[in-house]
């Protein structure tokens, strides 16, 4: 059993951010555990720039932003392990990781800041009916192929799901030589960023349809073609509006989900709506000393808005080893009408965070409201949008006044209002 | 040394290969794909029957309460994942509850042992989330589960150790006899010969004893369709949740599995292509409709996979189990469920009905022991970090969701009829069927399978025609 004041899993984006605050907070007995080979967590795939315009005001490839993160922890010396994979985490923060060279390790830490990020839904999930053949990847998976390992997936595709990824991994085929044939859409609208339909999709003339699905996946050894259909407003296909489409790969985009098994090993409480973590303002779970940041606490668009998040997880956890204190008298934050969720889940009454950055997403597409923040009823902002979507994470950031407001309340209410 | 032959890598043929590798005799098993288990030993129900459903007096009664008696010495002899579950067929109508009677009886008749009809109330204290509508239910204690496919890796892989020679990619397509020798060709131009030929080829069963013999068998396809439940799920259900057969169909099964997911279908609908291993979008809506009425907890979001698989069905009802009108030629066809819960017993008959046959004598050394692959996932810690100083590569996790190390990878594919294809590990190691699906494994144990058989990367398949990566990108 080795003793270790900060214990940080994943050292993505996230998980970097979070040793970097942390430290400068004044805590120097830290280790980032990560499973990869190397730091930077997805970013290291993701060759496309977009990255770090809200942080560094210019526009980096997602490599060169985790780089400026792996230089910060470097010029620290914040220790890490590589290809290093924690098995588990329990409630007493005992964590559990293995590597071919130390073998199996145990570390008891003061603190835990699980920054595991998130992984792609598979195609179980949405229940393609078909063929199971070889020829269908995660947006991801083919992402990984391409960027990093220099292979080909296929040649003629089609991409079920408008998520990021697969938005993104459209223009990527298509550079590469590929004819992406179609990306196709259940809902009305895209859960991706409006950018990444515009420079990814549209510039290329890619045929995007929404309100279709998949109804059947064809060929033998390898995908051959897919059924699409329009589908109606249950959600269910028309099976008139039927039509082929040749292929020989099919890239599934449908979403991510938060990786929580060791949040669950460790009984900390789950959001069944985020799939993450219920945290409070400086990112602490159910469970005292164990933050959560990043993917993993909910799936964040921008990386910027992910170190951000992060920075306060390390933070307040070199605060908790110093303290060892944690403040459950909470003013819970709510999500209503339209608004899905809202990250972080309470706000400590005792608070001493002089500004809070709320994280929320809506249920559909809404176009002139304004989102309001409602202490019990009485309003304490509103922020005009002229269109607010499900793939775009808003944010209000809370100053002193409102913050002070709030810790007299007892519920936050955030919610959607016509202009 | 007599030579036999075996047709065909599903459990039938394996096991049958397996207790024949006792004897003293040479054993080829020729399988058209890459690997064993491909066929429909890869995707049923993986139930081990208690026998109450069997018409009585069949062989398919017979070798089901046989084969079921012998799962507990064997899941430890060949170790292989096996669950001494229990089941419950559930009635939700009262005017259903005299046919539960009727299948106590059929059970009794069949020898099956620890059968009860339960009250509503007892359902709810065994199975907390069964439906509400139930009003009774028969309970039989004996069911089980099995991993089918590994329960076939376990068998070919102790018939190897015993001799058994095993070759992949040998599509029979013809057969003939000259002087009592059998000649044996493949697709692929490969001639065998044999003093015995046993046809264990499944659906294809029918195909090849029509080339053969006088009297023919007619097997037709009959599809069923699954939906595949995250770990997450797993509490919804300790036993197997069968439905009572009504006017409405025959109802489908809610499951564990035995690594804890839920398993619920199957479909039964006759196709006409016996590859035809599509889901189907009216099958698989079918498959979620019915599981809710059994477990209304269930949650579409929480699939993982949806698979299908094709029943041997025999159009004379009954397992056909024994030497044709052509000596030398010997069927184990019209396997159908039970025919899972049913080999164990059907290969050690069959094996004593050759070697006597044959004149065959007991090997001194068979081995009957296999040790299957270590897996890390569920271990204890202290055995975890004695494997790793064995051997570093155990520390080394490639798939996450399942907890597979490169060292258990590594063993897939060399240990004897090693893992030849992604499908392969994964059918061997579980890397890959978990809940992400080898979104993030996927490239790695294609690396690992490139590295240990020597080919590169590209030439990697899922599974026989099933290419992966289609070339290299450009740089
Ligand atoms: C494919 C993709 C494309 C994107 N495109 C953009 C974009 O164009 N612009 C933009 O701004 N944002 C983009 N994003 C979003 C942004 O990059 C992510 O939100 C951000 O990378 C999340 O950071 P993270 O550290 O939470 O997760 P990750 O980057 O996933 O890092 C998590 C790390 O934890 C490690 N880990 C997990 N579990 C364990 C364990 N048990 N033991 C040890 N290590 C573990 C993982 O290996 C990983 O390295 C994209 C995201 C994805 C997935
Ligand atoms: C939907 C469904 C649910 C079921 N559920 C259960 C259950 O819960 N419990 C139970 O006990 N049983 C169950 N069964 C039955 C059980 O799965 C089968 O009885 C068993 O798997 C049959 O094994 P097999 O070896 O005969 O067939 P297969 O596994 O199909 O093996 C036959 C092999 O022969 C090969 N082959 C075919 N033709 C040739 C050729 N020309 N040359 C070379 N090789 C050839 C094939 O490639 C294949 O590998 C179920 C079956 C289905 C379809």
């Amino acid at each position: 059993m080795i003793d270790k004041n900060l214990v940080i899993i994943g050292g993505g984006p996230a998980g970097l951010a979070a040793a970097k605050s942390a430290y400068d907070s004044g805590e120097r007995d830290i280790v980032i555990l990560e499973r990869e080979s190397v730091l930077g967590g997805i970013l290291n795939q993701c060759i496309h720039n977009g990255f770090g315009l809200h942080t560094f005001k210019e526009e980096l490839t997602g490599p060169e932003y985790a780089a400026r993160y792996v230089e910060q922890v470097e010029e620290r010396k914040i220790e890490y392990k590589l290809e290093t994979t924690v098995l588990g985490v329990n409630a007493d923060k005992v964590v559990t990781a293995v590597n071919e060279t130390d073998g199996l390790v145990k570390y008891r830490a003061k603190a835990v800041i699980l920054a595991c990020g998130c992984r792609e839904r598979p195609r179980g999930g949405i229940n393609v009916a078909g063929s199971r053949c070889a020829g269908i990847f995660s947006a991801g998976t083919a992402q990984k192929l391409i960027n990093i390992d220099g292979y080909m997936p296929g040649k003629e595709i089609v991409i079920l799901g408008s998520g990021d990824i697969g938005l993104i991994m459209a223009r990527r085929m298509t550079f590469e030589g590929a004819k992406v044939k179609a990306v196709v859409e259940l809902m009305p609208y895209s859960s991706g960023l409006n950018r990444n339909i515009v420079q990814c999709i549209k510039d290329f003339d890619i045929p995007l349809l929404f309100s279709h699905t998949v109804v059947d996946i064809r060929g033998e050894g390898r995908v051959s073609g897919v059924v699409i259909a329009a589908v109606d407003d249950k959600l269910q296909p028309i099976m008139s509006t039927a039509q082929e489409i040749t292929c020989d790969t099919i890239l599934l985009s449908i979403g991510l989900l938060p990786e929580n098994e060791l949040a669950k090993s460790a009984t900390v409480k789950l959001s069944p709506i985020t799939g993450g973590a219920t945290v409070d303002e400086n990112m602490m779970t159910s469970v005292d000393g164990i933050f959560e940041c990043g993917n993993v606490l909910h799936v964040h668009d921008l990386v910027d808005f992910v170190s951000k998040e992060s920075e306060e997880a390390g933070r307040s956890a070199a605060r908790y080893i110093k303290e060892n204190r944690a403040d459950r008298d909470y003013v819970e934050a709510v999500g209503c009408e339209g608004v899905r969720y809202v990250v972080p889940q309470y706000v400590s009454k005792n608070t001493q965070s002089e500004q809070i950055q709320l994280k929320m997403r809506v249920s559909n597409v809404f176009k002139n409201v304004r989102l309001v923040g409602l202490i019990d009823g009485k309003e304490i902002f509103s922020k005009k949008k002229q269109i607010v979507t499900p793939g775009e994470m808003e944010t209000v950031t809370l100053n002193k006044a409102q913050i002070d407001e709030i810790r007299k309340g007892k519920r936050l209410e955030v919610t959607l209002k016509g202009e | 040394m007599k030579d036999i032959i075996v047709i065909g890598g599903g459990i039938v043929g394996c096991s049958v290969a397996r207790e024949l590798s006792r004897y003293n005799a040479r054993i080829t098993v020729l399988e058209k794909f890459n690997d064993v288990s491909c066929g429909t030993t890869k995707a049923n129900s993986g139930i081990v029957h208690a026998g109450f459903d069997a018409k009585p007096d069949t062989l398919k009664a017979k070798f089901n309460i046989l084969g079921n008696a012998m799962f507990d010495d064997l899941a430890k002899e060949l170790d292989f994942p096996f669950v001494r579950n229990g089941a419950l067929v559930l009635c939700f109508d009262k005017e259903d509850f005299p046919r539960l009677g009727e299948l106590y009886n059929r059970g009794l008749d069949n020898g099956v042992e620890g059968l009860k009809v339960l009250t509503k109330e007892e359902v709810f204290e065994m199975e907390p989330y069964v439906s509400k509508e139930v009003v009774g239910a028969l309970y039989a204690k004996t069911s089980g589960i099995v991993s089918p496919y590994e329960m076939a890796i376990a068998y070919a892989e102790n018939a190897a150790v015993n001799g058994c020679e095993f070759n992949f990619g040998k599509r029979v397509v013809s057969i003939c006899e000259s002087d009592g020798r059998w000649t044996v060709e493949c697709q692929s131009g490969e001639k065998y010969s044999a003093d015995m030929v046993v046809n264990c080829a499944g659906v294809y069963a029918d195909d090849i004893n029509n080339r053969v013999c006088d009297k023919k068998i007619n097997i037709v396809p009959r599809k069923g369709e699954y939906m595949l439940y995250d770990k997450s799920c797993g509490y919804l259900a300790t036993r197997t949740i069968f439905q009572m057969p009504s006017k409405m169909g025959k109802g489908i099964l809610v499951s564990p599995t035995t690594h804890g997911n839920i398993i619920t279908g199957p479909t039964a609908n006759d196709v006409d292509d016996k590859d035809n291993l599509y889901t189907t979008y009216e099958g698989l809506s079918e498959v979620y409709e019915k599981s809710l009425k059994s477990v209304p907890s269930l949650n579409k979001r929480f699939v993982i996979t949806q698979f299908s698989g094709i029943r041997a069905h025999s159009v004379d009802g009954d397992f056909i189990i024994g030497e044709s009108d052509k000596k030398g030629f010997y069927n184990v066809a019209g396997i159908e469920s039970p025919g899972l819960t049913s080999a164990p017993a059907i290969a050690v008959h069959v094996a004593e009905d050759i070697a006597g046959k044959l004149n065959l004598e007991r090997k001194r050394d068979f081995n009957p022991v296999r040790k299957g692959i270590p897996h890390f996932a569920i271990m204890a810690d202290s055995d975890r970090a004695k494997l790793i100083e064995q051997n570093h590569l155990y520390g080394k996790v490639i798939c996450r969701c399942e907890v597979v190390t490169e060292g258990e990878i590594v063993d897939s594919i060399n240990r004897p009829v090693g893992a030849r294809d992604v499908d392969g590990v994964k059918r061997r190691t579980r890397a890959g069927m978990g809940r992400c699906q080898s979104g993030f494994c996927l490239e790695k144990v294609m690396e690992i399978l490139a590295r240990e058989l020597g080919v590169d990367f590209e030439t990697v398949v899922k599974h026989e025609k099933g290419n992966i990566v289609i070339g290299k990108a450009k740089k």
